[in-house]
């Protein structure tokens, strides 16, 4: 069914039925709430500052038209204003200066004859815009193609790591018996249960005294061994049948080709979930980037960000447009592995 | 070549015995089936001659070479699973392909033998497909082509036709003989089916609780059960067994082996007569070729009679049966088989 179809399907089919408005009015309440603020941030973004600290808001973002003006001699960039004239004339004028309320304005077309008026009587004449140079200034500027580099960096290899080595925990705490395995795993999941908090401290002493402080590795290699992971792997692999696994040892395989060749391709669902939780965590990790990395150069996208805040005193246009800037690879992560994680793998060779 | 000697093996775990002091000698080429009812670790002992597990003690022997500290995959021995086992993100060819690139075997030498197997089980146009696509039947042919591709000395087959529907199961009960007569290897079958170890053994292995209680060819262990437990698990529908006073009726003064405390027939032996047993019909299942009687002897004893041909019998009708004396069986107190004496079978001849 197309999507047209799917969006208005209704259960009343020539009358609305009081479900449909109570389904319809729900989904788009739903809707609104969930989308709402990522929309608002989304078109925020692309605000000038000035337009930001407009009371009351606009939803769309406007950039005001300006004209060159030659006045005494001097060629400047004057915003245009919309102004009701005390003759009740309107007309487009462009605006010299502002004091307090009395605004100074010009005809661009006869530059020297002035006019004075009261703001209130001026509306800037503005269209659509984009201000795109709240993405391109953080990005030639202020450094922030390395913190997105950084980020990039440290996701995807603290990711790849967390895979690997979850992955082959979760093998043999499912598919080897030996003695202690449910002591091992109940260890395991039992450091879900302390709270990063308590842990920082030592842990710094430990990456300070590695030497691996001041450096990406030590923001990647403490994380990466994690219970969720671990635990989320050892449930899917139990549901392997155990027969699979002595089919391949009867074919001569080792038990690395069998962990590597059989079990890890048909944990593929499972590995996409982490895959995504990881790449979620790492992206938006702040605390942990923060306390370890001191050089700037180094700064993932989080801790640039809010550095950034404190420094120049919230210029919020620019937070805006590098926060919407750090949502992106998440989204498109997560739409391209959800797919992954429902189409599954086909069929079973075991009934 | 396909020899294969279990000397002494017992398995327990914790406490449990699960295989006890099991002695066996397979010969080259042999069919071999171990048959019994559920439990009775015919399972286990595939696995204990397969390698994946170990024996508590005991030793496995193929081709005179004392294999029990072997692994698996170095015993050059094939498995074919009851849940048959295939890789399912690989496709049927990767399938065949796996254990014999595991062994380094050059790439045409592994082309050649799954183009083999693949035309001698007509599974050509399958290669490319996933084992998700395909039917029961066309999966099982695949694990078995996974087997033969190794070119075992031995095949070990763990109840290869209990997930097919019935008719699929004569078919391939056909087709494994048929395999088994142009491989000539060696293979052990596992199944609780007796019909099938009937139809498909060179020789049975009947086990119970871990231990085997008789070894022969089809034919000896219909003909001589040599204990009740056998007498009764082998033959469809079972044996039926009287007492010494119950039997006397077809007895009919003739004297059974001294120490005699059981008398088997078989429902196929019995047959409407004059004199005889009296029993009175209770359950009548006509199958079209043969008639099965269920009828009852007294309010504790039931006799089953199979007759080859359609009759019509009324419930409760009385009815008397009788049976030649060679087709009974002797069993005494402990259960087991007691043979006629010479002089008492020349007697009967006479």
């Amino acid at each position: 069914m197309n999507i047209a179809s799917f969006l208005t399907a209704r259960r009343g089919k020539s009358r609305w039925d009081w479900t449909d408005y109570f389904t319809f009015s729900w989904l788009g309440f739903g809707l609104i709430i969930m989308f709402g603020p990522a929309v608002w941030l989304t078109l925020s973004s692309f605000k000038s500052p000035a337009q930001l600290s407009e009371f009351p808001p606009t939803v769309l973002p406007y950039v005001a038209q300006t004209v060159e003006v030659e006045v005494r001699g001097q060629k400047k960039q004057l915003p245009l204003y919309e102004v009701k004239l005390d003759t009740g004339e309107i007309k487009v004028l462009a605006e010299l200066r502002r004091i307090g309320i009395i605004s100074k304005l010009v005809d661009p077309a006869d530059p020297e004859t002035t006019y004075k008026v009261n703001i209130k009587q001026r509306t800037p004449v503005r269209e659509i815009g984009l201000a795109t140079e709240n993405y391109t200034k953080p990005l030639k500027d202020f450094n922030f193609g390395q913190f997105l580099y950084n980020s990039v960096f440290v996701t995807v290899f603290a990711t790849l790591i967390t895979l690997v080595t979850n992955s082959m925990a979760a093998f043999a705490l499912s598919k080897y018996q030996f003695r202690g395995r449910n002591g091992v795993l109940l260890v395991v999941i039992g450091t879900l249960m302390i709270p990063i908090s308590v842990i920082i401290v030592p842990l710094y002493s430990v990456i300070s005294s590695v030497g691996l402080l001041n450096s990406l590795w030590g923001v990647i290699l403490p994380t990466v061994a994690t219970p969720t992971g671990v635990f989320l792997l050892r449930q899917y692999m139990l549901t392997i049948p155990d027969e699979l696994l002595e089919a391949a040892r009867m074919d001569d395989a080792s038990e690395w080709q069998i962990y590597w060749r059989i079990v890890l391709p048909l944990t593929a669902p499972a590995l996409a979930v982490l895959a995504i939780f990881s790449v979620v965590w790492r992206w938006n990790d702040f605390l942990w980037p923060l306390i370890v990395l001191g050089r700037k150069e180094l700064f993932t996208l989080q801790v640039g960000l809010n550095t950034f805040a404190g420094e120049l005193n919230v210029q919020w246009h620019f937070i805006l447009a590098m926060t919407v800037a750090s949502m992106i690879p998440v989204v498109i992560v997560f739409v391209f592995l959800q797919r992954y994680i429902t189409t599954g793998i086909a069929g079973s060779g075991v009934k | 070549m396909g020899t294969i000697r279990l000397q002494n093996l017992h398995k327990s775990f914790d406490d449990v015995t699960i295989l006890k002091d099991i002695n066996l000698d397979i010969k080259d080429g042999e069919f071999v089936v171990f048959v019994g009812p559920s439990g009775c670790g015919k399972s286990t002992l595939l696995r204990q001659i397969s390698g994946l597990d170990k024996p508590s003690s005991g030793n496995i022997v193929i081709d005179e070479k004392d294999v029990t500290e072997i692994s698996a995959a170095e015993r050059g021995l094939a498995m074919v699973f009851q849940s048959y086992a295939l890789y399912p993100h690989m496709s049927v060819r990767q399938n065949l392909a796996f254990g014999l690139e595991n062994k380094k075997m050059p790439k045409a030498e592994i082309d050649r033998r799954i183009a083999d197997v693949a035309q001698m089980l007509e599974i050509e146009p399958l290669l490319k497909r996933r084992p998700g696509q395909l039917s029961g039947g066309q999966r099982q042919r695949v694990a078995i082509g996974r087997a033969i591709v190794r070119e075992p000395t031995a095949f070990l087959l763990d109840e290869p036709l209990s997930n097919l529907d019935a008719e699929l199961r004569v078919s391939m009960r056909a087709e494994l003989v048929a395999l088994h007569d142009r491989l000539k290897s060696t293979m052990i079958y596992v199944t609780h089916d007796q019909v099938e170890a009937m139809t498909m053994a060179d020789r049975i292995v009947v086990m119970r609780d871990g231990e085997i209680i008789q070894v022969a060819t089809p034919m000896e262990l219909f003909d001589q059960p040599v204990n009740l437990f056998v007498a009764k698990f082998i033959g469809a529908p079972n044996m039926n067994f009287l007492n010494l006073a119950q039997a006397a009726a077809i007895l009919a003064g003739q004297q059974p082996p001294v120490g005699t405390v059981t008398v088997g027939i078989r429902p196929q032996h019995l047959a409407i007569a004059d004199s005889g047993l009296q029993v009175t019909a209770k359950i009548v299942e006509s199958l079209g070729t043969e008639t099965v009687l269920h009828s009852e002897l007294d309010s504790s004893t039931k006799v089953l009679v199979t007759f080859p041909c359609h009759l019509q019998i009324q419930k409760g009708e009385q009815l008397t049966l009788n049976a030649n004396i060679s087709d009974m069986h002797f069993f005494n107190a402990e259960g087991l088989r007691l043979e006629p004496s010479i002089a008492y079978l020349k007697e009967q001849a006479s």
